[in-house]
């Protein structure tokens, strides 16, 4: 009983009973639809948590990377009849070794300046995804062929969810093992002081770059998943307001908490479905949540309710 | 040859200016209290659409304009008292999340006031092009070129030569002294707030006889006008200047000669190529982190 409380062991176990047990209470394939976009958002989250969360690094850009996973896997499996597993893994070391390059020069900023940084790397990978239509289909976007590994297709919303369900775990029990190795910890001594890390012998710019790059790789990944299972794209996956629901999910959920990526992407995937009764007050609404639920949660939902639980349990 | 090149001065000179406004207002919430105020460009939408509003309602300009600042103003205090106040000493990721929040409920709130669709505001003085050196210019321009540079000396004295602007300086640098001197540190920061937003709205009420208002003006506005200020070195108000002015200019060329599709990404590289070889903008100096 005792593994059970501790996120790391436990948590895995019961994340898997969740994805296992929910399809039972989910009505109708609309309600599907947004389990499978929660599964999709959460994998980047995971990944993105890494680097805000663990690293303490701020990214404003992620969608971008999201973007071109999504649009290689759309433009080589539609335009040059790739295999999409092909397309998907091409698209991943793409995105790997271009936010390597520019890792390099991006982790030396600090602050606001890292945030204008990511900010302005997004913007412009949006903007020339806007402007290459011959390629991309422009601000029009562009059908994207559907998935399939070796002739299997996931054709109904129940194969889709499994197959995201059992990617996100796959995702999480990477970022879990990532967190728990030297390397996890050299990545919380990054975030604790830099000075202190690296004069303790942590190679402070490699992890950073490395951390950079996972979570950007989890990002392309989640991207074509995306783009095979909605079907279409459009240039408006990579702008900014796709990177900052990214972030927010993550600071929403709990920086430095696997499971409060999962749970801040869960929230946030599905309040603007809720938010819908609305109508015109939608923008409005999901501001002032955002606001008072950052204000009265400033740790997140999942680290906060976690001290409230233990403080109960003493 | 040369009138085409004047010509392109002429409005990314303009455009430079607001962005210039807006990067100001960014620098001085910064100063006062190490926030980045991503609801900025939301007070540059404000100004435009409320003064549509009043005029809208029969009022003459000048008094739409006067009531459209002050609503905005009203706003920026708003922003600070119930956003960011309760929130002081919260991690940067929170408080950048916080001030989306609220520029996202401001633009929501926007749009149910008034309207999705494109306004127009009349110019202030003809629309009757003046010809300088074979280009033509805008009265409008002259406008936001005249206000800016009013705006700009009258900050300078308000900061360097007012109490009050001094105790804002003072808090700058060092809050806590700032205190001990009997600042009210709490007053600063509502009071830069209020500063920005006059600011804001000054620059989206120059800019809307140009180029139409609507409620999602703001948004690049806003990310122009922030990286204005990052290009200048955060916090200091002379860069966010020079910042605005480069961008602007740069925007402006490289929509005549290179490539108008590509406008608006020329801050962003300009941004990520300045902060590649000097990681705290071009007049950020090279101060080392204390330990």
């Amino acid at each position: 009983m005792k593994a059970f409380y501790k996120p790391e062991t436990g948590g895995i176990l019961a994340l898997a009973a969740i994805i296992a047990v929910l399809p039972i209470f989910l009505p109708n394939s609309f309600y599907f639809d947004v389990a499978i976009l929660v599964g999709i958002n959460a994998i980047v989250c995971v990944g993105l948590n890494l680097l805000i969360g663990y690293a303490g690094q701020i990214s404003l850009g992620h969608a971008g990377f999201f973007a071109i996973g999504a649009y290689f896997s759309g433009i080589l499996v539609g335009t040059y009849e790739w295999p999409p597993v092909a397309a998907m893994l091409i698209g991943a070391l793409f995105v790997g070794l271009l936010s390597y390059l520019l890792a390099k020069p991006i982790m030396k900023l600090r602050g606001h300046y890292l945030a204008m940084g990511t900010l302005g790397m997004g913007i412009v990978i949006s903007i020339v995804l806007n402007q290459e239509g011959e390629l991309t289909g422009g601000p029009d976007g562009m059908p994207v062929m559907g998935f399939s590994v070796f002739g299997w297709e996931p054709g109904s919303e129940l194969t889709w969810y499994w197959l995201i369900g059992g990617l996100l775990l796959i995702a999480v029990w990477l970022a879990l093992n990532l967190i728990n190795s030297p390397v996890g910890r050299a990545l919380r001594a990054v975030h604790g002081s830099e000075v202190a890390a690296s004069v303790a012998g942590v190679d402070v710019a490699r992890y950073k770059v490395l951390v950079f790059v996972v979570s950007a790789v989890f990002a392309s990944v989640a991207g074509s998943l995306f783009a095979h299972y909605s079907g279409f794209l459009t240039p408006s996956e990579a702008d900014f307001f796709h990177s900052i629901e990214l972030v927010t999910m993550v600071v929403l959920g709990g920086m430095a908490s696997v499971f409060g990526a999962v749970v801040g992407a869960a929230v946030l995937t599905t309040l603007p479905q809720l938010l819908t009764v609305f109508h015109d007050y939608e923008m409005l609404v999901f501001g002032a949540s955002l606001m008072v639920t950052m204000i009265f949660m400033r740790r997140g939902l999942v680290p906060t309710l976690q001290s409230l639980f233990s403080r109960r349990l003493k | 040859m040369f009138a085409e090149l004047l010509q392109f001065l002429f409005s990314g000179v303009t455009v430079g200016a607001i962005y210039a406004l807006v990067g100001l207002g960014f620098a001085i919430i910064y100063n006062a209290s190490h926030v980045i105020n991503f609801a900025q460009g939301e007070f540059v939408m404000l100004g435009g659409m409320a003064t549509v509003f009043f005029i809208g309602l029969g009022m003459p300009m000048p008094a739409a304009i006067f009531l459209a600042i002050t609503v905005t103003v009203i706003v920026g205090f708003g922003v600070e008292k119930l956003a960011v106040e309760p929130a002081r000493n919260a991690p940067i990721v929170t408080l950048i999340i916080i001030t989306i929040g609220a520029s996202i409920f401001l633009r929501g709130a926007a749009q149910v006031i008034w309207d999705r669709n494109f306004h127009s505001v009349p110019a202030f003085t003809g629309e009757q092009p003046i010809i300088i050196g074979g280009a033509s210019i805008l009265p409008q321009s002259l406008w936001i070129l005249g206000s800016t540079v009013v705006i700009v000396i009258t900050l300078h004295l308000f900061f360097n030569r007012t109490m009050t602007g001094k105790a804002i300086v003072a808090t700058s640098h060092n809050p806590l002294a700032a205190q001990l001197m009997g600042i009210n540190t709490r007053v600063v920061l509502l009071m830069s707030f209020g500063l920005s937003a006059l600011l804001g709205s000054i620059a989206g009420i120059l800019i809307a006889p140009i180029s139409l208002t609507y409620t999602g003006v703001g948004i690049m506005l806003g990310l122009k006008g922030f990286c204005a200020a990052v290009l200048g070195g955060l916090g200091k108000p002379m860069g966010a200047i020079a910042g605005g002015l480069i961008v602007g200019i740069s925007e402006a060329m490289t929509a005549g000669y290179l490539s108008s599709a590509y406008k608006d990404a020329v801050a962003f590289m300009i941004i990520l190529a300045v902060l590649f070889f000097m990681p705290k903008g071009l007049f950020g100096g090279r101060e080392t982190e204390r330990v």
